[in-house]
């Protein structure tokens, strides 16, 4: 198939973009790397008015060091993130994970901020965007304001942006260190979608877990913090044992979807046994 | 420098294929790639519903709309349809398949409209101003259900969904299920399930179709594996005359015969454009493709063997529901036939009894798909044989090698009446056994298993024979197939001593230009630079049957050997003549004629072509020019074979399944371009493990194609895939001159059986005994639980 005709605007900053999103009414939409939105469109599932395609707006690519956080630009490219020196430094996670994400191609085209305002929950970085606690910053015609993770994803495909507004950076906080990290990935082929991804952040001390955070992917219409396991964790011997009991919580409150690939049982699963995984090897076990 | 002629052969080189630089920088004709002036652009429009009657069609809106230039519904189009050319018997159901559904839509993806207007994009926006109103019928998906009595109907005319039975015996089953139950034997019984797949060619079709008023000619360009057929077909269908209609296959970009058929747009296409005085074109979107393509297999395969206590197969019985999906395509109905001589594979068999209903269901129709029943027939005897030896309790190996024909045995006729040429399976199986490690990875397998390890370890074993080189002429009349299996080529060395190779046979992907140039420039002793392959043109390459079925090297090779050859001797008279001695004092080396015992006295090749040219000085009798054609019917099959083992290793805990080791030695006869073989066992292998492992096409209750996008339907790339270890054994057929067998399928037919026979080894120790493909890892989980449920059940019983 080959989309519907639209028009198309191609502004080179914030504000302007969101004049021109303001001026294509209801049915304009923002074109990131549009990994998502141009099947949608050859498909003929989306029939913007006006795509507004933020790719010159350069503002909005970069990561940049702001003390206790990094501030990546949301038209920062998954190829950029994963292989910029602060990012691996400071968010290994969101380095790794974002290395699984389908295949080169999309990595060059895909972006982080894309990503996320698409809040697809079968995506791998709004879980690992849910388990590092980061702040998105978004601009609307009122100027900026912040979002929690926890806040930003609200349903399936729904996040806190406004249809007039733009999400322009995403504030990634420093664990510090003692934290080890794990994205355990579970997916058919290479290219495939996570049927469940597990994010795991985790703090040693003293041969202890004293904090873990577990982020889970496509196990309801948002990505979810493992919240049981979590609690389970906290304060557990770093043993295999403890790891595994705590893991067997980690599909609990959720209400994972069934598909053809995998049916919801088999997600809650898998969620237990990539959680345990996952914590594990963040663990250093 | 002196070369023996032995070295300087062509024949068996590695060389780099002439196609690639030109594919690989862009160089390329894809049929999406014509532009023509004037040219209009058609979308079709296509049911969303599986079965519906179409009460009422307004395409006034969309004939208003920008740019569009014309309309058309199945009223329009009426008595045009597609022909079936393989009836194969005599009551066959064959319902009428017309281009554009008129009264009832069949299936989802069904062509309802075809809109025609001056861009892509403004043809596909019209065909949301179409509107049809339908009466949804009832869905007939399951095969099972279809068959039975008072089931609703694909086509309500008919009465039935059943399309045909087709029955084929050798000796006498029940005999021999008598001897083996007479003497404490055994017999076995399994049923497994192909599922459906989708061939996924990387180029989706394509037809640009130009007309000519003045002359009443069409040249209509497709991206088809079959131009001749296609210009015969089409000529059939639309009453155009041959003589006017010139079809070209220009790059294609793979087939996996889903590009053997005729299609639908095809015919639209050159109706329409002859109508409007225009060129039309019609380009496929890829999930337009999953729809309206042909898809592959899906069919379900009792089969039941009789063998002795000691394992020694007496007999075979084979019972196969075949889905035809809403209607026949051009050969439809024979893919399960073609399967039907290879299920006794490389075992002997004291009575064969095959029989197959063909079945038809609201889904898109099927038609060959790379291997084309013999992949099929290949999986069903080696998961039994596999399944069997459990059983026994003996090696797979060994009960594969107590029933195989042995290498001394050759010529074989099996109980399927086919004359095996050639073989030596021991050879191939030992070489495979050696590179897989099989003790080495029996030993661990033994070790996980009693350790309780998470991961465990499987080996799948798949000996396997196809028969290839379709096919002889008279054995295809046997099986009611309309047209021939013969090929053509034409060799002309042109007055400068270059030369030119016309071949029947239709390249798509598989490099017969460079394939062939290495058999013209060893028979005629002419560089491999100087020949030019010329095909896939029905006005440049007049003759052929194209290329299918492993088929190309073993006809359509053989017979452009057999032209050179003739110019070999048309020039022998000439050169003796010239040099003054018999023709039959002439030795050939090297593309020089030279005269026994004299030396100097010679000529070269080229220097016979100009002289042929010129023709001032010919002897009596021949004709100007250096040319000779030969046109090849194959008087017997041929019969590659070999062995491929993979190791799997099963995460019991996800169900994930990782192959570990994949050895493939197969049996092809002499090779003629070891690198275009090796890409032919990896592309093949790599299909088959798709079928084991990643795809399906699934249709939901109502016939919705749930996979209709490359999200769902998950085709792997070499992301997915392991090292594939491949090596050869060599044992020349001796049904051909360069005893070649081909090579085109053998990987998809050998390598399913192999992946799934492991798949379920790893686990057979759990209670698996069976695995559904695709062996999915939701599927290998939910198949441990259900086996451990059944175990723990059973210990529940016994405490």
């Amino acid at each position: 198939m080959i989309p519907a005709s639209f028009d198309y605007a191609r502004p080179d900053s914030v504000e302007t973009a969101l004049a021109a999103l303001a001026a294509g009414g209801e049915d304009a939409k923002v074109l990131a790397g549009g990994q998502s939105l141009v099947p949608l469109l050859r498909l003929r599932l989306a029939y913007p008015s006006v795509l507004v395609d933020l790719g010159g707006v350069s503002e909005l690519r970069g990561v940049r060091d702001d003390g206790d956080a990094l501030v990546i630009g949301a038209m920062t490219t998954h190829y950029e993130v994963m292989t910029n020196a602060l990012v691996r430094e400071h968010a290994g996670l969101l380095a790794e994970a974002t290395g699984t994400v389908a295949d080169p191609a999309v990595r060059h085209r895909g972006t982080f901020g894309g990503s996320l305002a698409h809040g697809d929950p079968a995506g791998d970085l709004p879980a690992v965007a849910l388990a590092y606690g980061a702040q998105m910053v978004i601009a609307g015609s009122g100027g900026r304001r912040t979002v929690e993770a926890a806040d930003f994803f609200v349903d399936y495909l729904q996040t806190a942006v406004g249809p007039d507004e733009v999400l322009v950076e995403v504030r990634v906080p420093k664990l510090g260190a003692g934290w080890g990290h794990h994205y355990e990935k579970f997916h058919r082929t290479a290219q495939a979608w996570a049927l469940v991804g597990v994010a795991a952040l985790v703090r040693r001390s003293n041969g202890s877990i004293a904090e873990a955070r577990v982020g889970l992917t496509n196990m309801g219409t948002t990505p979810l913090r493992a919240s049981a396991a979590e609690a389970a964790l906290a304060g557990v011997d770093a043993s295999a044992a403890a790891v595994a009991s705590a893991a067997d919580h980690a599909a609990d409150g959720t209400s994972p979807s069934s598909d053809l690939h995998a049916q919801s049982d088999y997600r809650e699963h898998l969620a237990r046994v990539l959680t345990r995984r996952a914590v594990a090897s963040a663990a250093g076990l | 420098m002196t070369e023996t002629l032995e070295s300087s052969k062509l024949v068996g080189q590695p060389l780099k294929r002439k196609e690639d630089a030109r594919l690989v920088t862009g160089e390329t004709n894809w049929t999406d790639n014509i532009q023509l002036p004037g040219m209009l652009y058609m979308a079709i429009l296509r049911s969303p519903m599986a079965h519906a009657k179409i009460d009422r069609i307004d395409t006034s809106r969309a004939a208003q709309m920008p740019g569009v230039v014309a309309v058309y519904t199945g009223a329009d189009l009426a008595g045009l349809g597609i022909p079936c050319v393989w009836p194969v018997t005599d009551d066959m159901v064959g319902p009428t398949f017309p281009v554009l559904a008129a009264d009832e839509v069949r299936f989802a993806g069904d062509a309802v409209a075809a809109v025609v207007a001056d861009s892509r994009y403004r043809a596909s926006d019209a065909l949301e101003g179409i509107e049809v109103d339908y009466s949804p019928l009832p869905a007939v998906i399951d095969m099972t259900a279809a068959l039975a009595d008072g089931a609703d109907l694909v086509h309500s005319d008919k009465g039935t969904n059943k399309c045909y039975y087709w029955e084929f015996t050798g000796g006498d089953y029940a005999a021999a299920k008598a001897k083996a139950e007479a003497e404490g034997g055994r017999v076995f019984h399994r049923q497994y399930i192909q599922q459906r797949l989708i061939p996924n060619a990387m180029e989706p079709r394509a037809v640009v179709c130009a007309p000519m008023a003045a002359t009443g000619e069409i040249t209509l360009w497709s991206s088809t594996q079959i131009p001749h057929v296609v210009r015969v077909l089409l000529a059939l269908v639309t009453g155009i005359p041959e003589q006017k209609i010139r079809v070209i296959a220009p790059d294609v970009g793979g087939g996996f015969g889903s590009k053997l058929d005729l299609y639908r747009e095809e015919v639209i296409a050159a109706v329409v454009a002859g109508k409007l005085g225009r060129p039309v074109k019609w380009t496929e979107s890829r999930s337009e493709g999953y729809q309206a393509t042909i898809h592959g297999r899906d069919q379900i395969q009792d089969i039941e063997v009789a063998c002795t206590a000691d394992g020694t197969l007496l007999g075979l019985k084979v019972d196969l529901v075949a889905n035809m999906g809403a209607y026949l395509q051009i050969i439809t109905p024979g893919i399960p036939l073609l399967g039907a001589f290879m299920y006794n594979s490389i075992y002997k068999f004291e009575a064969l009894h095959f029989g197959c209903t063909g079945v038809f269901t609201t889904t898109t129709p099927t038609d060959a798909y790379r291997g084309a029943g013999r992949p099929e027939a290949t999986y069903a005897i080696e998961r039994l044989m596999d399944d069997l030896a459990a059983e026994l309790g003996v090696d797979p190996l060994e009960l594969r090698a107590k029933n195989w024909i042995k290498h001394e045995e050759f010529p074989f006729t099996t109980i399927a009446g086919l004359e095996y040429d050639s073989g030596n399976y021991e050879a191939a199986t030992a070489k495979a056994t050696e590179l897989l490690d099989y003790s080495g990875l029996r030993a661990e397998q033994a070790r996980r298993r009693e350790s309780g390890d998470p991961v465990q370890l499987g080996i799948g074993v798949s000996t396997f024979t196809e028969m290839c080189g379709l096919a002889p002429s008279r054995i295809l009349s046997a099986l009611k197939y309309v047209a021939g299996g013969w090929e053509s080529s034409t060799v002309r060395v042109l007055p400068t001593g270059k030369v030119e190779v016309v071949t029947g046979t239709s390249p798509h992907g598989q490099g017969h230009v460079t394939a062939w140039s290495q058999i013209a420039a060893d028979a005629l002793g002419v560089p491999f630079e100087d020949i030019e392959v010329i095909y896939g043109d029905t006005k440049m390459s007049p003759h052929g049957m194209d290329t299918y079925g492993s088929r190309s090297l073993v006809v359509g090779g053989i017979a452009v050997l057999h032209a050179a050859e003739r110019v070999v001797e048309k020039a022998r008279r000439i050169a003796a003549h010239q040099l003054e001695c018999d023709p039959a004092d002439l030795d050939f080396e090297g593309g020089v004629f030279k005269v026994r015992g004299t030396p100097g006295a010679e000529k070269a090749i080229q220097a016979v072509a100009f002289e042929a040219f010129t023709a001032h000085d010919l002897p009596e009798g021949v004709e100007p020019t250096l040319t000779a054609d030969s046109t090849l019917d194959p008087n017997q099959f041929s019969y590659p074979h070999g062995t491929h083992l993979c190791a799997v290793e099963v995460d019991t805990e996800t169900g994930a399944v990782v192959i570990r080791k994949y050895v493939a030695v197969d049996d092809i006869g002499n090779v003629v371009n070891p690198m275009i073989v090796e890409g032919q066992v990896h592309g093949g292998i790599a299909q088959g493990i798709a079928q084991a492992l990643y795809e399906e096409a699934v249709y939901d209750a109502d016939g919705n194609l749930v996979t209709g996008t490359m999200v769902d339907y998950l085709v792997p790339s070499a992301a997915d895939l392991p090292h594939f270890t491949t090596d050869r054994t060599v044992t020349p057929a001796t049904t051909n001159e360069l005893g070649v067998k081909g090579v085109g399928e053998a990987g998809t037919i050998a390598s399913t059986p192999a992946v799934v026979n492991a798949v379920v080894d790893a686990l057979r120790h759990l209670g698996v005994h069976d695995m559904r493909m695709p062996c999915s890892p939701q599927t290998v989980w939910r198949t441990i639980q259900t086996a451990a449920g059944a175990s723990s059940n059973s210990n529940g019983a016994q405490s």
